[in-house]
């Protein structure tokens, strides 16, 4: 077995939960392999990670690993993991979202928890699509795009899911593709790292369904996509905006010293017992 | 000996659930303003961060109880308070509670609906609600003060039963008992029976964080200490794995329904006031049962024999309570403050001949000992 195979299956529930329900080639296995190796070169003891999500197919993903482990109600992952991390400020507490998940029915959760800033890592696997119902449109989904609730043409427009982030407040953005793999592993560590609310989303296919209406090709080929339409932050910089009208930027978008919610909490603590005062 | 003086205090019955979750645990604390409720967030974001708790504000009631839940997971005890509105948006993570089996106490000050209603007008027509508002079958346990000072008794309770039987607890309160100041006596420490979750003392590997006990309640692990479980709103088997398989199904439901139902006895609270020789007999809750006390001494003055049932839990229904009553009485009123929520319930159970007559008041005002005592006089 390969280093890197001996490594994903120190932390899979592979007697328990395999095999999993995601398609043959969908991205999400590639980011769970980020995911998996950023933990471990972050040496976090596996007792310490609790991986929240919500529903859909990135929300399957907590049963396939070995941590605390909890599958939420669709669009609230964020809820929950704001009151496992103010009632036990030592876990490392790390939620992990569809793009239907987390902007359209969690939008709300979403802003709030990034203005708090709240020390936890969202993870947002953007896959244009709501991939676990059959492929319907969601607020990630670009303009003139087929789903199966847009079969003539999307006339919505999409969110920008990183950029939206960096403007609710969060203290550390990034966004990476599953082409990008090493990037997304270095990005998943900064974001752990991070004090505070820290973002990463993920570009990601549905290739069954999404790319599959919009004649987009195969995974493989959509992997491609994600290739030729990202562009460093460092090379966005170089180029003007109408060089970047199809292109989507990747790379750190912020990185910011902002006090998290909890420590700005334990100076409420301190004023309520007359420690210190305000 | 001589007795202790205990504690005495003039409380709104919003202070008292404050109190009596305190006194019961209660350390985590997520909400979202609205009346009647709000004083409970309003003392506890005082509180709480004084006893190294945690009060937090959330964007909705969804977010409120989310928070509650993920708190709870870590062992922390925990709360959240609304009203009708907020009780409506709550009731998705209420299912996940339930099917989780994460105990966590909800406060709903009733207020006229549907909608927005009445925000500040006593009402009790959240009784259906609270009992089958989120979907899927589920049991729960419902628990309604009539007086400041059980609000404080209740609210301990709420959070012991919540922790005994690893199911969220509801304390169903109207807006009369929640803004009323009564004088209460808050017993010492020692005197107040606090119950812990039971928690789990074998090694991880052995840990099977679903899987049935005697008494249906399986041990439960805080997260982030070695039992490293998974947990899941989808229907799980024992190990707390999502299942399609019938035969795990089947047995799981069952579970949930047998751990209230067995252990049923441990979860009736009410009071029989004058009911061993009454011809009439009243059933009522919240502060309806105080109208009804009063219109009990009335009509007894007048030579009436009534007598009242008083309900503190609401739900599991009790039942044996109900049948003991009509064993004497063969008519049974029930007063409340909705078109017939537990009048229903009454008739359902009773088996025999009994005339079970009605007042249902939704006019956004109380039901007065006067109109208790008309009815009395109508049906005798
Ligand atoms: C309250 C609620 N509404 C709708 C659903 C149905 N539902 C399940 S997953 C999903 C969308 C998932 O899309 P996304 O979040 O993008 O995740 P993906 O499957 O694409 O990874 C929806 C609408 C639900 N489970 N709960
Ligand atoms: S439906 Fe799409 S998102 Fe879901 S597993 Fe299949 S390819 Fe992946
Ligand atoms: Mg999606």
């Amino acid at each position: 077995m390969a280093e890197i195979t001996k490594l994903i299956h120190k932390y899979l529930r592979h007697d328990k939960k395999f095999p999993h329900v995601w398609c043959p080639g969908c991205g999400i296995g590639i980011m769970l392999g980020a995911l998996i190796r950023a933990i471990d070169s972050s040496g976090y003891d596996k007792d310490d990670i609790v991986l929240v999500s919500g529903i859909g197919c990135t929300g399957r993903l907590p049963v396939y690993v070995d941590f605390n482990t909890l599958h939420t109600t669709h669009g609230r992952a964020l809820t929950f993991a704001t009151g496992i991390k103010l009632a036990k400020p030592r876990l490392k507490v790390i939620v992990v979202m569809g793009d239907g998940d987390a902007i359209a029915i969690g939008g709300n959760h979403f802003i709030h928890a990034a203005r708090r800033n709240i020390d936890l890592t969202s993870i947002i696997v953007n896959n244009s699509v709501y991939g676990m119902t059959g492929g319907q449109y969601s607020p990630a989904t670009p303009y003139g795009m087929k789903t199966t609730t847009s079969m003539y043409s999307n006339v919505e427009h999409d969110f920008k899911i990183a950029e939206l982030a960096v403007t609710a407040g969060a203290a550390f953005v990034g966004r990476g593709t599953v082409y990008h793999a090493k990037l997304l592993d270095s990005l998943f560590e900064k974001a752990f790292h991070k004090a505070g609310f820290s973002v990463v989303e993920v570009i990601s296919h549905c290739h069954t369904q999404y790319g599959r209406l919009n004649r987009m090709g195969s995974a493989v080929e959509m992997m491609e996509w994600q290739r030729d339409h990202a562009v460093t932050v460092e090379k966005a910089r170089q180029m003007k905006s109408d060089e970047l009208q199809d292109k989507f930027v990747i790379g750190v978008l912020v990185d910011r010293e902002l006090p998290p919610y909890e420590e700005e909490y334990e100076k409420v603590r301190k004023w309520a017992k007359g420690v210190d005062k305000k | 000996m001589k007795k202790k003086k205990r504690k005495e205090l003039l409380l709104q019955g919003n202070e008292a659930i404050v109190e009596g979750a305190l006194k019961a645990g209660c350390r985590f604390f997520a909400g979202y303003p609205i009346t009647p409720a709000t004083e409970i967030s309003e003392i506890l974001s005082v509180k709480l961060p004084k006893v190294d708790g945690t009060f937090i504000q959330m964007e909705d009631e969804i977010a409120s109880l989310g928070a509650v839940i993920g708190a709870s997971l870590t062992g922390t005890k925990s709360m959240t308070a609304t009203s009708g509105p907020g009780f409506s948006l709550m009731q998705e993570n209420l299912g996940f509670a339930i099917i989780t089996e994460i105990p966590c106490v909800i406060v709903d000050a009733m207020r006229g609906g549907p909608s927005t209603g009445l925000p500040t007008s006593p009402s009790q027509s959240d009784v259906m609600q609270a009992r089958w508002g989120t979907h899927g079958d589920h049991p729960i346990i419902v628990l309604c003060p009539s007086t400041v000072s059980e609000c404080f008794t209740l609210t301990i309770k709420a959070f012991n039963f919540s922790e005994r039987f690893r199911n969220p607890v509801i304390l169903l309160v109207d807006e009369v008992v929640a803004h009323m100041r009564e004088k209460i006596a808050i017993p010492d420490d020692e005197e107040i029976e606090v119950f812990n979750r039971v928690k789990p003392t074998v090694p991880p590997e052995w840990y099977i964080p679903y899987q049935d006990t005697p008494r249906g309640v399986p041990p439960m692990a805080d997260f982030g200490e070695g039992y490293r479980y998974h947990v899941t709103g989808l229907t799980h088997d024992i190990r707390g794995f999502p299942t399609s398989r019938p035969d795990e199904i089947d047995p799981f439901i069952r579970r949930l329904f047998r751990k209230i139902s067995q252990n049923f006895g441990e979860m009736q609270i009410g009071e029989f006031f004058m009911t061993d020789d009454a011809d009439i007999s009243i059933v009522a809750y919240g502060c309806v049962a105080r109208s009804a006390k009063r219109a009990v001494i009335d009509a007894r003055e007048r030579g009436i024999k009534v007598g009242l049932l008083k309900l503190n839990t609401i739900w599991p229904f009790m039942r044996t309570a109900v049948e003991k009553l009509v064993a004497k009485s063969k008519i049974v009123i029930v007063p409340e403050m909705n078109m017939g929520q537990i009048s229903r319930e009454v008739k359902r159970v009773i088996k025999s001949d009994v005339k079970v007559f009605t007042i249902n008041k939704v006019d956004s005002t109380i039901i007065t000992p006067e109109e208790i005592w008309a009815r009395i006089k109508e049906v005798s």
